[in-house]
């Protein structure tokens, strides 16, 4: 039975350009970081592993890069398989979490080091050092050393340098891990553009959601060593296939009931709270116990009952406990009956409300026939 | 294709492992010629009978006879004889003396180093090191100097009428005569290895995080009680440190007795030296080596265990 | 709400503790200087009676030119120095990197033991134990004769202790990501030392240089076990004048001593802290200018 959509890839036309086939890595005494994992990449795509800390994605990009060799597996490229190449052998390069720039060289040198290693003729390298140097802006500072740069500075730096030799893939370890949090919002953008403007297939790693769901084509959730769930942003957002997706990406209320009622054209399940009509298509069997995913921005709050088509369903009182205010939205916590906290967030669209909500309000809290995820897992 | 990419695998996992087997096999295989196998040698030897100048063999094959002969008439020697014993253990107590002298000056002037002004620390730190690369040989004739008839430290003492209080302690021979005594000799100790106190104890105490200091204030601590909760457990890795680089040493010191120690001070360095130089009873000397090493085991295993755990933390 | 404790109670207060303080440093620098000031005073007492002062001379120091018992000694010292400086920092980075790079091998804690203990270990031990050994091979093969050679295997037994210590806290320290990047950017593993790794531990080889060849030129006891007739180093010389009683000729080469090496130090520290100024004064530059 499938609780929704099946996961489907974007699916390329063309064959996918690397291909990460059923890679385990076990470091022994019981620790299998990467566990039975299989991913296909296209070429092109902005490719990001979501988890957060120990759930092998950093080993799996390490993997890409040479320096660890997989326990069992293979990693495909274009037919054949790199499992056991030495990095400085393979057509990728990597972008370091805490960039890695040599101290002692300069800029200009830090960016020619890999260009040098190929044996390019001086002249060839100065040329493409001072073109790289554009790209990310830095071309004043060709013969500064990385501690006269700033945070900013050092990481265009190695952005450089990682593209200096035009890899078949680059790779990102956290890249925007060690920046704050304005500088951040400003280097996403500017990093998709110049990754794009390239063209270099890339693989990011990250555990930042934001990260991964503005600059990525496509995500692959990882926990524990596995994957969970590859897709494009919207779909890893709006349809996650487990629960642990459903709440590891955003803020989500996860109420689960039983399946009572299964109609052609719609569904009706039963929660501790209320009862849900979802309206897309799911077949099920009555009397199965699944969990029913609703996004905060999903759900709307009023004062009196509201009139839904489908009352009963889809709505519920309840009962402010408390509430957050963000500036730009406010996230409301409405106790309901049963001692569940139901998290609703609304937007702040005019500046000053008469009826404002506030802390022990009671208030009805409805949603759309279309705004459900029903999970099995 | 493939078969060039296997070999290219293949001779990758070669070069990784040739170059590993240079990298720790060279150090590894000089500090077994150089420095194992010479302690199993004195091992041997202390067991050996000495023929004149050769040793009889240990093991020797005639007839059809294998024979092993073990000579421990010297092991007997030194635990039957009252000498060997006595000097064994002052080594020890002078050792232990210095070291606690060493842990007493030192551990407040590293602490107050530690505590200076960032700007300063520095200049401290050079201050320090600078007697400790000149000659050590050199600043111990100094103090035979120092504390000769009419040296500037020994008129300053005899002076504040300290001579009487030693004298009265044992610790010199007459008033006003400090050299060649035991005051002499755990001065001289205390002086030359008072650097190898003071770095340790600074390196752990400059890199203690003051903040842990100002929350137990916080918590009602006073700045005493703070020093030895705090402090002073915190430090406790330097202060093992500093005793065995001071310790161990210490106990067969040859070159400080033989300068600024007298008849008085037994200490084992300069018997061994004696064994060898003067008596040319090699496995005699032998045999003292082996029982000063023995000695020195318990503290050299904690001195290693303290390197171990040391290098664990930086990782 | 009481009102704010005082951060000292009790007999101490902060004043008298800045004065202990700064008495207690006094008193311990004075105390490590005392015989070096009193070594250069007394190299130009103009009497051969230590302790009695008779007028000011530069006669020890012109002595010391035409003392060829000396100058030999320090000569040889020096080329020991030298060689054990050298053949000190290869050992100690080989060791180095084995402690560091390779976590597991067999028998690490015996090779971990063996390059701590020479530390620690008193030399009377090491110089005995070693001498025994050399005698035993030169029984068999005939080689090596006690001399020079002999002194510098024991000096860098010592030496290879101390620049390993040095070495190896400067390697842990580096962040092995570079390592890696220049990996990632086609340096095979030979490349990756003498371009990256090298470049970044050279200041800690350059002190564990200078460490081991003090060590070597100062040291008496293994060279006393493991010289030979003719190989006399200039500590040994200085050894035996000084058992015999006070010789102002020894004042005289300990203060030359002393003028080097305070030299060397105060012109080190001052380059350190220089560089150290400058690298924090960039650093502040860059990240005001940000972005």
């Amino acid at each position: 039975m499938s609780a929704a959509t099946p996961t489907r890839a974007a699916a390329p036309a063309a064959p996918p350009f690397l291909q990460i086939q059923d890679v385990v890595k076990d470091f022994g005494g019981g620790a299998v970081a990467v566990n039975h994992v299989s991913i296909d990449i296209a070429k092109g795509e902005i490719f990001a592993l979501l988890g957060s800390s120990g759930c092998g994605k950093t080993t799996l990009l390490r993997m890409l890069a040479g320096f660890e060799t997989p326990t069992s597996g293979r990693i495909v490229l274009e037919g054949r398989d790199i499992a056991g190449m030495a990095p400085y052998d393979r057509p990728f390069n990597m972008m370091f979490q805490s960039y890695a720039l040599f101290p002692h060289l300069t800029v200009f040198e830090n960016i020619a080091f890999g260009l040098k290693r190929d044996g390019m003729p001086k002249d060839q390298i100065a040329a493409r050092v001072e073109a790289m140097l554009k790209l990310v802006q830095l071309g004043k500072y060709a013969q500064r050393k990385p501690h006269q740069l700033s945070g900013g500075q050092q990481q265009r730096v190695a952005l450089a340098r990682s593209l200096a030799k035009s890899p078949q893939m680059l790779l990102l370890d956290e890249p925007l891990g060690a920046l704050d949090k304005k500088l951040r919002e400003e280097t996403q953008i500017e990093l998709v553009n110049i990754i794009e403007g390239v063209g270099v297939t890339c693989v990011m790693v990250t555990h930042d959601q934001e990260e991964a769901m503005t600059m990525a084509t496509r995500i692959a959730v990882m926990s524990e060593g596995r994957v969970l769930q590859v897709g494009p942003p919207s779909e890893i957002y709006e349809t996650p296939a487990t629960r642990f997706v459903a709440d590891f990406i955003g803020n989500v209320n996860m109420m689960e009931g039983t399946l009572t009622k299964d109609w052609p054209d719609h569904v009706i399940i039963s929660c501790a709270d209320c009862t849900h009509y979802v309206g897309h298509g799911i077949t099920g069997t009555e009397g199965m116990a699944v969990g029913v995913a609703v996004r905060p921005e999903k759900i709307e709050l009023s004062r009196t009952e509201p009139a839904g088509e489908h009352s009963p369903h889809n709505k519920v009182r309840g009962t402010v406990k408390d509430l957050s205010y963000f500036g730009s939205f406010t996230v409301y916590h409405l106790q309901l009956a049963s001692g569940a906290v139901l998290k609703v967030s609304e937007s702040n669209v005019a500046r000053h409300r008469d009826e404002q909500l506030t802390w022990g309000d009671t208030a009805w809290a409805h949603w759309a026939p279309t705004a459900q995820v029903v999970l099995t897992q | 294709m493939k078969s060039a990419m296997k070999s290219a695998t293949k001779s990758l996992r070669a070069m990784f492992t040739r170059g590993r087997t240079v990298v720790i096999g060279t150090p590894y295989a000089w500090l077994l010629v150089f420095f194992l196998l010479p302690f199993l040698i004195v091992l041997k030897i202390s067991v050996s009978e000495m023929d004149g100048v050769r040793f009889k063999d240990v093991l020797t094959f005639a007839d059809g006879l294998m024979q092993l002969t073990l000579k421990f008439s010297n092991y007997v020697f030194i635990t039957q004889d009252d000498l060997y014993f006595k000097t064994y253990w002052s080594s020890l107590i002078y050792a232990a003396s210095t070291t606690f002298f060493c842990l007493l000056i030192g551990y407040p002037f590293a602490y107050f180093m530690a505590r200076a002004k960032p700007r300063l620390q520095p200049a401290l730190l050079m201050l320090v090191m600078l007697p400790f690369w000149t000659s050590f040989l050199l600043r111990v004739y100094a103090w035979k100097g120092l504390l000769s008839e009419n040296g500037w430290v020994a008129d300053v003492l005899t002076f504040l009428r300290i001579d009487h209080l030693l004298l009265a302690g044992g610790l010199i021979p007459a008033l006003d005569r400090y050299m060649n005594s035991p005051f002499s000799l755990v001065l001289g100790m205390t002086y030359t290895y008072l650097p190898f106190m003071i770095l340790p104890l600074y390196g752990n105490l400059a890199k203690m995080d003051l903040r842990l200091l100002e929350a137990a204030q916080d918590l009602g601590a006073t700045a005493f009680t703070a020093f030895w909760k705090v402090t002073v457990p915190l430090s406790k890795a330097g202060i093992i440190a500093g005793s065995m680089l001071v310790f161990i040493p210490c106990v067969g010191e040859f070159v400080i007795p033989e300068l600024l120690g007298g008849p008085q001070t037994l200490m084992i360095g300069r018997v061994l030296w004696d064994e060898f130089f003067s008596n040319n009873d090699w496995p005699m000397a032998s045999t003292v080596a082996v029982v000063m090493i023995v000695l020195i085991l318990v503290p050299l295993a904690i001195f290693n265990r303290y390197q171990a755990q040391a290098q664990e933390l930086r990782r | 709400m009481n009102a704010p404790r005082t951060r000292s109670r009790g007999v101490l207060s902060p004043a008298f503790n800045q004065w202990f303080a700064r008495g207690w440093l006094a008193a311990g620098y004075v105390f490590l200087f005392l015989p070096i000031v009193a070594l250069v005073i007394y190299s130009f007492n103009d009497s051969p009676i230590p302790n009695k002062w008779a007028g000011f001379t530069t006669r020890w120091y012109t002595a010391l030119v035409k003392d060829r018992e000396m100058l030999a000694g320090l000569w040889l010292s020096l080329r020991i120095a030298f060689y054990t400086a050298c053949g000190s920092v290869v050992l100690g980075t080989l060791a180095a990197f084995a402690l560091v790079k390779y976590r597991r091998f067999t028998g690490r804690t015996l090779f971990t033991g063996m390059v701590n203990a020479p530390l620690v270990m008193p030399e009377v031990i090491i110089g005995l134990s070693l001498l025994l050994m050399l005698v035993s091979v030169q029984r068999a093969t005939g080689f090596p004769e006690r001399g020079a050679l002999t002194i510098w295997m024991g000096h860098l037994l010592l030496g290879m202790a101390y620049a390993t210590v040095v070495i190896q806290a400067r390697l842990q320290d580096l962040n092995p990501q570079l390592e890696e990047a220049a990996m990632d950017l086609g340096a095979r593993p030979l490349q990756v030392f003498t371009l990256v790794t090298l470049p970044m531990i050279a200041q800690s080889i350059m002190s564990a240089w200078l460490l081991t060849f003090t060590l070597s030129l100062d040291d008496v006891v293994l060279s006393a076990f493991l010289s030979g007739p003719g190989s006399t180093t200039m500590p040994l010389v200085i050894f035996s004048r000084a058992r015999l009683g006070l010789n102002p000729s020894v004042n005289a080469v300990a203060t030359i001593t002393v003028a080097v090496v305070a030299t060397g130090i105060v012109v080190a520290s001052y380059l350190i802290a220089r560089n150290e100024r400058n690298r924090t004064r960039d650093m502040a530059a860059a990240s005001r200018a940000g972005g």
